[in-house]
């Protein structure tokens, strides 16, 4: 999941606006429980992707994360008691004490995953459209310690990609079978630390912190992308607050599984699809 | 004025250390000095390359004592980042070392950080892309560059802002000899004519020494000698032959005197009467006893019947081979070619070097033999398993244990039996490469081993152990493949050597014939002698010969 600039509003705004647009997103769906909603907003996150022209990238990586999602939807029924719906009965499991398996508590393990989804979704859209040379010039005047970190989690990502593919090829060496890829991921997530303080290190001596000031000259003017997925953002940002402040939607996980859709939700539905999406209808001035 | 580097005194610990990686140490580099920082693995080099960067011990913590000023900036109080305006720092790998997207975003990126305006960032850029020749990768991504290329970039960044001090670990590791050379050029300028005082560590002393004012080798993190390069080398053959140059070893085993520091010294030194004056103690019988001259060679080439035999193997083999290639070729799809029509023969107990600029196609060879890739066109054919070991050991290691990575009798025949409790990545690079070796040779016997630069960052120590690993395991009938810059490691184990040019096989043919004549691919014996020898040993017989017969 490696940045490259293609031709697209998203690419063509400034990284601080992208980047805030993507997080605002994963933001949004963080404040929403409604399966309906979710629904909406991976399918607007998908959207995105095509409008940015990374669609395969996040959609393998959505891939990728499925088994993940599947995780939860399953460990979900098996930790929560909660819900008066019992669907299964195991009596007592050693670990688990007595598991009896609730509808609600399975409904809600599927929303648990598809919010991780578009969790997901929205930062493999981050990682493949948002430049991550402009983003850490922009943290650089805000503060050096969250500037090293988010340098560290978008320079990481193509390190340890290389590693893993090395560690593989390096297994295929080897006689005999090859470790499986899990232990891989094992040794490439082990190794992630040292990697990360390598990394961190070259920062510092590059002098990255150092120049608390922007670099003279005057700043780039705003494109109409940037305003665009600005103001996005910002009705984003207004739209979560109030939804999750104002309890617009009528979802309930427990004791039973209530979520209705009425035109109030499909409203909000639509709306943030549109707000999230009209940005990318502008296509002028997309290029480098 | 100002030193460039100041240390009093200075000892430091890293966290939960037994020893000191530094033991009080004092050392003064003046500005526009040229220093070269020799020592064994471990010695202290990178460490001290660290502190001088202000990274020790502001990021790894630790115990430090004593005053160190880099570029005049105290580091105790001042952070690594405030130490990047006057000492630009290179580090050994790397991968990590390039934090940018494109290879102008990297250049650029410290002179940002300095809170330089537009106008001198982009001429900052062109100038250290232009010094250090990776004009043409500007707008590269960065992830798509090799090894190579990415030391290059590295190392521009680091001298981009013109910093009073270059601090420079290993530089050269991945770069092939013209690489090598040429980076050794540029940072001589950048000596000569910006002033800007360097400090270098590196194993391959024969590269860098003609260039140094002055030499500081370090053992158990304490200076064991601080000399002019002659000075240096003097030292070297009374307390610490490891650390010689092949020209100074041709020397002391032919006892002349002085020591070479260039193989332009040498041939002078040669040349010359009295000034290539044999010692005393080296005449007559002790002449002759004082060198052994390797078994079936003659000052350094090999014997008829062996030259035959592998030229033979180099023709084609009658026999089955190891591993053969028949015009092969690697055509990448919407990319390069890397391969253009090899072909190659290995037989049983050969011993190939591979040798070539960087991006000729040696790794890429090995890949194929190996079966990681296919090839475009053309054949692979194995007489059995490959053994591939890349470059970096530590891929093969996936456990918290040594002793969960073998059975303890694979262990105990690589040395490692003590071993078994400790986490891999706290071995030393030496046990590392032992480990792996291990790893790759354990199961079903391999009929190939291949080795991808495995003495990059190795000290002659090191090597030697290496080259007689690969030498036991060539006598029992394995062939072995090694991908290298090293010409000296080259010439110490191979029988054959392949200089592959461009996805060519370019030169196939022994390896006393590719390493004596050439300007780069020559070891530094061959140069000095106008290839009469490759290894010091060899060479030094001759001379004594010669001396005798005189």
């Amino acid at each position: 999941m490696i940045y490259e600039r293609r031709a697209s509003p998203l690419h063509a705004a400034r990284a601080a606006v992208a980047s805030a647009w993507c997080v605002l997103l994963a933001g949004v769906a963080l404040s929403f429980e409604h399966p309906l909603v979710l629904g909406v907003l991976l399918s607007t996150v998908i959207a995105a992707a095509a409008g940015a022209r990374v669609a395969r990238r996040v959609l393998l990586a959505l891939s990728f994360a499925l088994p993940f999602a599947v995780v939860i939807a399953v460990i979900n029924p098996l930790v929560v008691r909660d819900g008066l719906t019992v669907i299964a009965r195991f009596g007592s499991v050693p670990v688990f004490g007595r598991l009896d398996v609730t509808a609600e508590a399975t409904a809600y393990g599927g929303v648990l995953a598809l919010r991780a989804l578009v969790v997901i979704g929205c930062f493999a859209l981050h990682s493949a459209a948002v430049d991550p040379d402009d983003l850490l010039r922009a943290f650089r005047r805000i503060s050096f310690r969250s500037a090293l970190t988010a340098a560290l989690a978008t320079r990481m990502v193509p390190v340890l990609a290389r590693d893993a593919r090395r560690l593989h090829d390096a297994q295929r060496c080897l006689a005999g079978e090859p470790a499986p890829r899990r232990a891989v991921v094992r040794a490439v997530a082990a190794g992630a630390l040292d990697r990360a303080v390598d990394v961190a290190a070259t920062l510092e001596v590059r002098g990255y912190g150092a120049a608390r000031r922007a670099p003279r000259g005057r700043g780039r003017p705003w494109s109409r992308h940037d305003l665009a997925f600005a103001a996005s953002a910002a009705v984003l940002a207004l739209i979560g607050v109030a939804a999750y402040l104002g309890g617009w939607e009528a979802f309930e996980a427990y004791p039973s599984f209530t979520a209705p859709i009425d035109a109030r939700l499909l409203t909000l539905s639509a709306v943030l699809a549109s707000c999230a999406l009209l940005p990318f209808a502008d296509r002028r001035g997309i290029g480098r | 004025m100002n030193a460039a580097l100041l240390l009093e005194h200075v000892t430091y610990s890293y966290p939960d250390a037994v020893a000191p990686a530094l033991r009080d140490l004092d050392l003064r580099v003046a500005p526009g000095e040229f220093v070269v920082l020799a020592g064994g693995s471990g010695s202290g080099k990178s460490t001290l390359l660290r502190a001088a960067s202000g990274l020790v011990p502001h990021f790894h913590g630790g115990e430090f004592t004593g005053r160190l000023e880099s570029g005049g900036l105290d580091t105790r109080t001042h952070e690594p980042a405030r130490i990047a305006a006057v000492a630009g720092t290179l580090f050994q790998d790397p991968e990590t070392q390039v934090v940018m997207g494109t290879v102008r975003a990297e250049l650029a990126f410290p002179l940002e950080n300095q809170g330089l305006g537009a106008a001198a960032v982009a001429r900052g850029v062109e100038e250290a892309a232009l010094a250090l020749g990776i004009a043409a990768l500007l707008d590269r991504s960065t992830h798509a560059l090799s090894g190579g290329e990415l030391q290059r970039v590295a190392l521009g960044a680091a001298l981009a802002g013109r910093p009073r001090l270059a601090l420079l670990d290993e530089p050269t590791s991945q770069l092939d000899p013209v690489a090598g050379d040429e980076l050794l050029g540029v940072l001589r300028r950048l000596n000569e004519e910006w002033g800007t005082a360097v400090i270098l560590a590196e194993h391959r002393l024969e590269r860098c020494l003609s260039a140094a004012d002055r030499v500081v080798a370090l053992r158990d993190g304490a200076i064991a000698c601080d000399a002019d390069p002659r000075g240096f080398l003097d030292w070297a053959a009374e307390q610490a032959p490891e650390l010689q140059t092949p020209g100074a070893r041709l020397f002391s085993l032919a006892g002349r005197r002085p020591l070479p520091v260039s193989v332009k010294d040498a041939r002078r030194t040669l040349a010359g009467g009295d000034a290539g004056r044999l010692d005393p103690e080296m005449r007559g019988e002790s002449a002759r006893d004082a060198v052994r001259i390797p078994a079936g060679e003659d000052g350094g080439r090999l014997d008829p019947r062996v030259r035959a035999r592998v030229a033979r193997r180099c023709r084609g083999p009658r026999i089955e081979p190891a591993l053969a290639f028949s015009s092969v070729w690697l055509e990448h799809k919407g990319g390069a070619t890397v391969l253009r029509g090899v072909d190659l023969a290995v037989a049983p107990g050969d011993r190939v070097a591979l040798m070539g600029r960087n991006g000729a196609g040696k790794s890429t060879l090995l890949r194929l033999a190996a079966g990681l890739v296919d090839p475009t066109r053309g054949k692979v054919q194995r007489g059995g398993r490959v053994a591939l070991l890349l470059q970096n050991p530590g891929d093969y290691t996936l456990r918290d244990r040594v002793g969960d990575e073998l059975p303890a009798d694979a262990l105990a025949a690589a040395g490692l039996q003590g071993l078994a409790d400790r986490h891999p990545r706290d071995l030393s690079g030496g046990e590392r490469q032992r480990l792996a070796l291990a790893i790759v040779l354990y199961g079903e016997r391999p009929a190939v081993v291949c080795l991808d630069e495995p003495t990059r960052g190795m000290d002659r120590g090191h090597k030697d152990v290496l080259a007689r690993l690969l030498e036991g395991l060539a006598g029992s009938g394995t062939a072995v493949i090694v991908a290298t810059h090293d010409a000296e490691f080259a010439a110490a184990f191979a029988g054959r050597t392949v200089l592959l040019g461009d996805g060519q096989a370019v030169a196939d043919a022994p390896t006393a014939d590719v390493l004596a004549g050439g300007w780069y691919f020559a070891t530094q014996t061959a140069r000095i002698l106008g290839g009469a020898a490759l290894l010091p040993e060899a060479g030094a017989a001759l001379l004594l010969r010669e001396a005798v017969v005189a």
